[in-house]
């Protein structure tokens, strides 16, 4: 055996607000870091079942999430090892939970379970919120997010090399047209465009 | 009175007990459907929503025309390259942009590659277990299961008693470890399972061998879409260059990649002819007595085609899977589906939670409002934010409901087998031909949910091989020197008219799809997607038409009311994928089914 085979996955839609954490979060990673060969960074989505032999290929995996953990929004918890598929199912959230619950209990029946897990999960301030972007309190804790990820793979052998320059928004490890600038600066207003859910997910004041 | 004829031919009665299912699906999104049923335990009335609202349509306005395709494939977890196709093509229609062969060709190996993907996953991985039950497969004698695969299945190599004994005992750990993962959550006593214990073995050693196949198939869409999992796609052609001449040229597709594409295509063959097909006959020969869930089958259906032989050219007859529309069971007339005719496809809303200004009239997708408008029935039970029961007679779906020329109509799978054998297309034909005669069933038989099963597995074979003949057209036309891959004449937008518009459609796995735009100085001014499950999940019209979901309920029955194995069994054979269909939040994504019985 070479070196260990690290994933780090950003999970979530982010057409949907602060469900797009995990997505920008590994963006964001990948534009300012550099990582040795046998670690992957990627934008998972809401992809279901085909990220199942991603898990069964890596020994450590790192998961970037929107999280409902009932906490303060904004506010970021880690969980480890055994406690992470509980949370990944714990709380309504959105489509994508049930299905990433589902994609390691796949993995674990194949028999081949990541030896070192880690989710870094943040409460979500706003959802529905269509076209929308993290909130601020989401955003700012990217940075917070990326160097738990870092210090944990360091724990585990992996060293990430800051580039000297990060790379452009446009130079994404997923697609281009997606990148958070123009996805931010190209949104219609909302005059022209309804921005909102039903009454059963409004909070009534947005009614 | 209860008793109620709808336009198109069936009879609701909903004096009986109503049972509730909510969400109804097991991976993708969020539906509910609830029904009555009488004392015999009959479905006599049924209502299905959609519980969510997803907002893509004005995601998109304003936006780069070019973009489009990026959005509209984080829709959904499952369907990300035929959106991302659908789209292409509108723009690509709005524009009258060319594309060259290359393109046409690996475009449809890429959307072929997600049929097979998608029917595989389906069979094996969403729906098999209301057919399947993993539990008995515990009490198998794997020396006869070694023998019935044999018997069934004599190609596939893996069949030793040993080796079903291993499958067995990792079944064994996973179940006595208390957590089951993907099979927690079943009705695993219920009389609706038909299986002797060594079929379940034998199909659950399968679903594991599927698991491990399927993400071997998608490594042909990272050939050619360049990122995983969400692939590249571009107006114009494929974002993707071929040089067989050089093995170093970074990102460029060479020989090695075309011949590893060729490997995964014929292993793919295999996999569906040596263990798919034959799981889907023995599987079948059990329960084919249980011929449940035609609903509009055998009176409507709908394919708009998909596949074209030659590039950019979607007339009927240059489409591989077939276009066109059958109704009120007429299948000797196979009608001409124009999808920019204002009077052919419309979406009503009298039932949706949306508002027109004119709700009598359907609306044309180019002429499409989509505005909220969440507002329940007068019977409603419960309250706004928490639905006990819903009142079908008013607004009760965040689903619209489309009809074409005024018929609700069946999409997917089914629809393309009916209507290509309707047509007397060959392929097709020798395809049904063969199951029937396997199962010892009539033509009938197939409009029905096992029949909408079978007509999957048929594609996936069907769509296996003609990935193989674009493989090999591509590769014959590179090698006579054309390396074309995209026609970028028109990609700056000062060289576009101020307004055009355009639609764009494929055969999604689920069915039928199209999305319909118009762009207005180099920005989009309107975007509407009319997908499969908006077609088959569609609540009732103006008129008071049922959709396909509904009808295919009706008249079933139920072993046992508080487990609605038959329920799930014949909705999960649409493959309903409410991410697309409907619009966000569920209430409740945790759970698999929620039964309330009433």
């Amino acid at each position: 055996m070479g070196e260990p085979r690290a994933l780090i996955l950003g999970i979530g839609n982010l057409l949907w607000a602060d469900e797009g954490f995990g997505v920008r979060a590994v963006e964001c990673l990948h534009r300012q870091y550099a990582f040795p060969d046998g670690v992957r960074l990627m934008d998972g989505g809401t992809q279901g079942i085909y990220l199942v032999e991603h898990i069964r290929a890596t020994d450590i995996l790192v998961v970037f999430d929107a999280v409902d953990y009932g906490l303060t929004p904004g506010r970021m918890k880690l969980v480890e090892g055994d406690e992470v598929p509980k949370f990944l199912g714990a709380k309504k959230m959105s489509l994508h939970q049930t299905g990433f619950q589902e994609v390691l209990a796949m993995a674990e029946m194949m028999g081949d379970y990541p030896a070192h897990l880690l989710l870094i999960g943040v409460q979500p301030v706003e959802l529905e919120d269509f076209g929308g972007s993290l909130r601020p309190a989401v955003k700012d804790q990217i940075e917070p997010a990326i160097r738990h990820a870092l210090s944990y793979l360091q724990g585990l052998g992996i060293h990430a090399v800051k580039r000297p320059r990060p790379l452009g928004d446009h130079v994404g490890i997923s697609t281009a047209e997606t990148g958070l600038r123009s996805y931010e600066n190209q949104r219609p207003s909302e005059q022209e465009a309804c921005r909102h859910g039903d009454a059963r997910f409004m909070p009534d004041e947005a009614r | 009175m209860s008793t109620m004829q709808t336009p198109n031919g069936f009879t609701l009665d909903k004096s009986g007990q109503r049972v509730v299912v909510d969400p109804v699906t097991r991976i993708e999104g969020h539906m509910r459907c609830e029904v009555n049923v009488d004392d015999d335990n009959i479905i006599r009335n049924a209502v299905s929503t959609g519980t969510m609202w997803r907002g893509l349509e004005v995601i998109l306005k304003g936006r780069d025309p070019r973009d489009a395709w990026a959005f509209t494939q984080r829709i959904c977890g499952v369907c990300t390259g035929t959106h991302a196709l659908t789209s292409v093509r509108c723009v690509e229609d709005a524009l009258g942009i060319e594309i060259p062969d290359n393109a046409n060709s690996i475009r449809n190996i890429m959307q072929l590659c997600l049929q097979v993907h998608d029917h595989l996953v389906h069979f094996y991985h969403l729906h098999a277990l209301d057919w399947v039950n993993p539990i008995t497969a515990l009490k198998a004698d794997p020396k006869a299961t070694s023998e019935l695969q044999m018997a069934v299945a004599p190609k596939h190599a893996k069949s030793s008693p040993g080796y079903f004994r291993d499958i067995q005992n990792r079944l064994l750990k996973f179940v006595e470890s208390g957590q089951l993962g993907p099979f927690k959550n079943g009705y695993w006593t219920n009389p609706a399972y038909l299986l002797p214990p060594e079929a379940n073995l034998m199909a659950v050693t399968h679903y594991l061998e599927a698991l491990d196949f399927q993400a071997h198939i998608m490594k042909i869409r990272t050939v050619y879409g360049g990122k995983d999992p969400h692939p590249n796609w571009l107006v114009g052609g494929v974002p993707c260059s071929i040089n067989v001449n050089d093995t170093g040229a970074v990102g460029a597709v060479n020989m090695e990649r075309l011949n590893f594409v060729n490997s995964v295509i014929d292993q793919t063959i295999e996999f569906i002819d040596n263990v798919y097909i034959p799981d889907l006959l023995a599987i079948g020969q059990f329960y084919k007595g249980w011929l449940y869930g035609g609903g509009l089958a055998n009176q409507s259906v709908l394919s708009y085609g998909d596949i074209p032989e030659n590039a950019s050219d979607y007339s009927p007859e240059n489409l591989m899977m077939p276009r066109g529309a059958i109704i009120n069971g007429k299948l000797e007339e196979v009608h001409e589906v124009d999808l920019r005719d204002p009077n052919q496809i419309q979406e009503f809303v009298p039932h949706s939670w949306y508002s027109y200004a004119d709700e009598s009239k359907g609306l044309h997708p180019w002429d499409g409002v989509t505005e909220p408008n969440y507002e329940l029935g007068p019977a409603t039970k419960g309250s706004r934010t928490h639905i006990e029961e819903l009142d079908e007679s008013g607004k009760y779906s965040w689903i619209k409901a489309p009809r074409w020329k005024g018929h609700a109509m069946e999409v997917g799978p089914l629809a393309r087998y009916i209507i290509g054998y309707a047509m007397g297309r060959e392929d097709y034909t020798e395809q049904i031909q063969l199951v029937l005669k396997t199962l010892d069933v009539p033509v009938d038989a197939l409009f029905s949910t096992l029949g909408r099963t079978a007509a999957r597995a048929l594609e996936a074979q069907w769509a296996a091989h003609k990935m193989k003949y674009f493989q090999d057209k591509l590769i014959a036309n590179v090698k006579a020197g054309d390396s074309n891959t995209a026609n970028v004449t028109m990609w700056d937008p000062k060289t576009w008219p101020s307004e055009v518009k355009g639609v764009g459609f494929t055969e999604a796995p689920r069915g039928a799809l199209a999305h319909w735009i118009k762009i207005k100085d180099a920005k989009i001014d309107l975007y509407q997607c009319v997908v499969p499950t908006t077609w088959n999940g569609s609540p009732r019209d103006n008129e008071g038409n049922i959709g396909a979901f509904e009808a295919s309920l009706l008249n079933t029955k139920v072993a046992r009311a508080e487990e609605p194995v038959e329920i799930l069994r014949t909705i999960h054979s649409f493959d309903p994928c409410l991410a697309c269909s409907t619009h966000v939040m569920s209430e409740d994504g945790r759970e698999l089914a929620k039964v309330k019985v009433r």
